[in-house]
């Protein structure tokens, strides 16, 4: 299962209260341009928002170190500690959903934590549950052709990899 | 087995003060002393910082100062110098970890300069040099560790006891494994090695080694030509390990970091785009050029007597396309989101000492795929795989080896070679079995592949003088230019081309200038004025590359969408500012496209000036055989007739009618080879040479490479007294 942050644009007005507080809890600072979820005014008080769905992961099989991983929950995560700031997954993401501040070291995401649900005045938010997918194994179906199948230095049996 | 740093005798141990990279300099360099097994910071001047900028401008101001005009190759005091230059290191931009490789070759006698990525250079620049010195012999093997974790320093020897494997494949990854810390700290480890093949050939490579995670084992990327992995075992170094760990969105403390982030995400974002419906690095990597190349007649096929095959297509890039593992980060350095550095993965040997056994191959890369694939009519995949595999692991280039074996097939054919001369191995077009056969001599230094080890321009006047082949023919088929093998583009009908290989101060290779389809697709250069302006332009542009640390690839094998608009496409324009951008964001210094090209001149100049030094650099060195220049049998230009006879009535201004094919074949030659004496006049005159090839002292003043040891040197050479 994958753990998500449901949005539905037509519900938003742009109050802006779930970037106020999900920058507050991770930047100490009320600042959109240092939030997870983006609120894009589309004119006419209509707007879009856009977090990430968890699911696509191209971000995590682009990511040289593999700062970005999946956890127990689905969500999509970055060790800091890995990350080399290179900005490929903000590059890859395909719904710009993976943020980076100006002369900040690592990029960041949402991570359903769940937060800005509560602030949403009208509902818009949600945290929901959704199956695996073709797409969410993408990462482990790339890496699981390529994984070794001969014994590795320091250990005595080779791993089972799918050979091809 | 496995093993550990303790399992390595230490005969020598220093501590260094870590300081943090400055605007992209860490304004000091390291001197390793295999001899006395000592390490010596040297500071960087900020003359020198200014004139020689980085990479390889460094690495040539370092091996110059090392040297004299009596080292030779295997002299103790030839060095091999690994310089990253200010940009190297960043990760946003694309193509920004290369390291750039300095030596005397073997090959050549002057000094070569490869270009390489991996992880080694980065993590030895952030670990505080901006490069390393090699110098000496050592007398037992020796593995040289630079430890930016620690703070350390160390020769360490190792026991014959140990039986640590020479091949790179089982080296490089036996040696992350001891040197890492623990399991996750295997990313931080990086290994310069050779392999067996460069202990008795002078076409050795350096494997410059990353971590791959996702395939758990070590990748290898290539400092390729001129041999400097010959230098690196005739100095009895089994490998360089450099280990650090931190690497950070800022590790060069740019004056300006967010602008470094902005300018990268945009060529991010331009390669996820556009790649796809462009050259397709991310799937094919160089490979791409296959079919192109086919098309346009310039694929090498047997020894380049020909650009175009019916089989081509057996080798195109969609067939290396379902061949490599798709989807995977496969840069070469962290943030290469073009990703060239593909792979193929559980890929069976059947061949050699590890016939049987399944392994990872690093490639093959366009050079490659034509070297040891079409140049040798192998047109199976399988056949380029194992000699990609096994000149890796042997640490023999592939480029080299390509030509090489292609020239001895030739000979083969020709019937100067049989199996009485080659110790039982078939040459015969498209038999990769008999070239692995050689390579596998190579790398046990028995047998003919130690003969053969030696280069076609050896070759080619032992056969002339053992066997007695024709020297004419030999010289013509011999395709080298100052002792290296030219790479793998057909230049026969590209005049600029020629040039592009010829006349430069390596020898032979595409990194200078590649201008067949300017030239002969595209006809953007018809004068010789043209042409000289472009053998100008192309090669200063790419020696900054390499005098900043980056790769050639995300230059031109992307396109801004809007390229085309541009008055001069060629030059990509939007990428060239893209790098003045970098550079100032990085360095905080000035920069322009015409700054670029003065920085560049200089250490062109300079290099040109150290080869007159090493007494080459003369105009008669820098021709190409004939069979880079045009048909040399009768058969060849019979293949090619309909355009050689338009030529011939059209630009010659002599009707083929009539005439026989020998007197064709004549006439052509005598026109091309005085076409090519026009063009050096031409490229001479506009790089500031004198028609002998040597830089003018007013010129190296006017562009401020007027150090008194380079003037010196030019003045004699002009005077007529070296
Ligand atoms: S910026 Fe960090 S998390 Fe993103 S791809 Fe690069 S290393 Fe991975
Ligand atoms: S690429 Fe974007 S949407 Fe996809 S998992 Fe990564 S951050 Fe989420
Ligand atoms: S384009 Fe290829 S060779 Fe160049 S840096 Fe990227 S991965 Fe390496």
């Amino acid at each position: 299962m994958i753990k998500y942050l449901k949005t539905d644009d037509a519900k938003c007005v742009g109050c802006m209260n779930c970037t106020a507080t999900c920058s507050v809890k991770y930047f100490k600072e009320d600042n959109p341009a240092k939030s997870c979820i983006r609120v894009e005014g589309l004119g006419n008080n209509r707007f879009h928002l856009a977090a990430c769905d968890q699911e696509c992961r191209r971000c995590v099989a682009e990511c040289p170190t593999k700062a970005l991983f999946v956890g127990p929950t689905g969500i999509v995560i970055m060790n800091k500690s890995l990350c080399v700031g290179c900005l490929a997954c903000v590059a890859v993401c395909p719904i710009e959903a993976m943020f980076y501040f100006p002369g900040d070291k690592n990029p960041f995401k949402c991570i359903a934590c769940g937060s800005c649900v509560k602030s949403c005045p009208k509902g818009a938010l949600s945290i929901e549950d959704k199956p695996d997918s073709e797409k969410s194994r993408f990462p482990f179906d790339v890496e699981s052709r390529v994984a070794p199948t001969r014994a590795l230095p320091g250990k005595s049996e080779a791993l089972s990899g799918a050979a091809k | 087995m496995s093993m550990t740093i303790k399992d390595f005798r230490l005969l020598s141990e220093q501590s260094y003060e870590k300081r943090p990279v400055v605007k992209g300099y860490n304004m000091r360099t390291l001197h390793a002393d295999l001899g006395t097994k000592k390490f010596r910071e040297k500071p960087v001047s900020e003359q020198m910082k200014d004139t020689f900028v980085g990479g390889k401008g460094f690495g040539l101001r370092l091996l110059w100062d090392s040297t004299t005009p009596a080292t030779r190759w295997d002299s103790p005091e030839n060095e091999i110098v690994i310089a990253m230059g200010p940009v190297c290191g960043n990760t946003n931009y694309p193509g920004s970890g290369k390291s750039l490789v300095c030596a005397l070759s073997p090959m050549t006698d002057v000094p070569i300069d490869s270009n390489v990525g991996g992880y080694f250079g980065p993590y030895l620049k952030f670990s505080g040099f901006d490069a390393l010195e090699l110098q000496g012999k050592a007398d037992t093997e020796t593995i040289v560790f630079i430890d930016g974790i620690e703070g350390k320093l160390a020769f360490y020897e190792v026991p014959d006891s140990l039986k640590l494997d020479y091949d790179t494949h089982l080296l490089a990854e036996t040696l992350t494994h001891a040197f890492a810390r623990d399991e996750k700290g295997l990313q931080f480890v990086s290994v310069v090695s050779a392999g067996r093949g460069a202990d008795h050939s002078p076409m050795g490579v350096l494997n410059f080694s990353l971590y791959d995670k996702r395939r758990q084992g070590i990748r290898v990327k290539q400092a390729g030509r001129g041999g400097i992995g010959s230098v690196l075992r005739n100095k009895k170094i089994r490998a360089i390990v450099a280990r650090y760990q931190g690497v950070e969105q800022d590790s060069n403390n740019a004056a300006d970091p967010a602008a470094v982030q902005r300018i990268g995400l945009k060529l991010h974002r331009e390669i996820i785009v556009n790649d796809d419906k462009q050259c397709k690095m991310r799937k094919q990597g160089t490979a791409h050029l296959m079919e192109v190349m086919n098309d346009y007649d310039l694929l090498p096929t047997k020894n380049h007597k020909y650009g175009q095959d019916p089989r081509g297509p057996e080798i195109a890039s969609w067939v290396w396309e379902k061949l490599f593992s798709q989807d995977l980060p496969d840069g070469c350095w962290y943030g290469c989101t073009m990703a060239c550095a593909h792979a193929v993965d559980h890929f069976e040997l059947e061949t050699g000492p590890y016939k049987g056994q399944k392994v990872c191959v690093d490639g093959p890369e366009y050079e490659t795929a034509a070297g040891v694939g079409s140049n040798l009519y192998v047109y199976d995949t399988h056949g380029i795989l194992e000699l990609n595999f096994y000149c890796d692991t042997y640490g023999i280039d592939t480029i080299s080896f390509g030509t090489m074996t292609s020239f001895l097939m030739e000979c083969w054919e020709l019937g100067v070679l049989n199996k009485d001369r080659t110790d039982g191995i078939d040459l015969a077009w498209g038999n990769w079995q008999g070239a692995a056969q050689i390579l596998h001599d190579m790398a046990d230094g028995k047998r003919f592949g130690v003969l053969a080890g030696k280069g076609v321009k050896f070759l080619a006047e032992y056969f002339t003088k053992e066997y007695g082949a024709d020297a004419q023919v030999m010289k013509d088929i011999a395709l080298h230019g100052k002792g290296l093998e030219q790479s793998e583009y057909v230049s026969k009908e590209s005049l600029a081309q020629q040039g592009g290989y010829y006349l430069t101060n390596k020898g032979p290779q595409h990194d200078e200038a590649w201008l067949i389809f300017m030239d002969m697709v595209n006809n953007r250069i018809p004068t010789f004025e043209n042409k000289a302006e472009a053998l100008h332009y192309f090669p200063m542009f790419r020696t900054w590359l390499g005098l900043l640390g980056l790769c050639k690839l995300p230059w031109n094998d992307v396109e801004p969408a809007d390229n085309a608009r541009h008055k001069e496409p060629n030059k990509v324009p939007e990428h060239v500012d893209n790098y003045c951008n970098l550079y100032t964001a990085i360095t905080g210094l000035p920069m322009n496209s015409e700054m670029m090209v003065v920085q560049s001149e200089r250490i062109y100049n300079f290099q040109r000036s150290f080869n007159v030094r090493q007494g080459h650099g003369h105009r008669a060195e820098d021709y190409p055989p004939y069979r880079a220049m045009g048909p040399v049998f009768e058969d060849e230009y019979q293949a090619r007739a309909e355009r050689y006879d338009k030529q011939m009535l059209e630009k010659i201004g002599i009707d083929p009618m009539g005439k026989s094919l020998a007197e064709k074949v004549a006439i052509t030659r005598k026109h091309r080879l005085s076409q090519y004496d026009s063009l050096i006049d031409a490229v001479f005159k506009r790089r500031g040479w004198t028609s002998d090839g040597c830089p003018t002292p007013e010129h190296l003043k006017k562009i401020g490479m007027d150090l008194p040891e380079v003037i010196l040197v030019v003045e004699a050479r002009i005077a007529g007294k070296a």
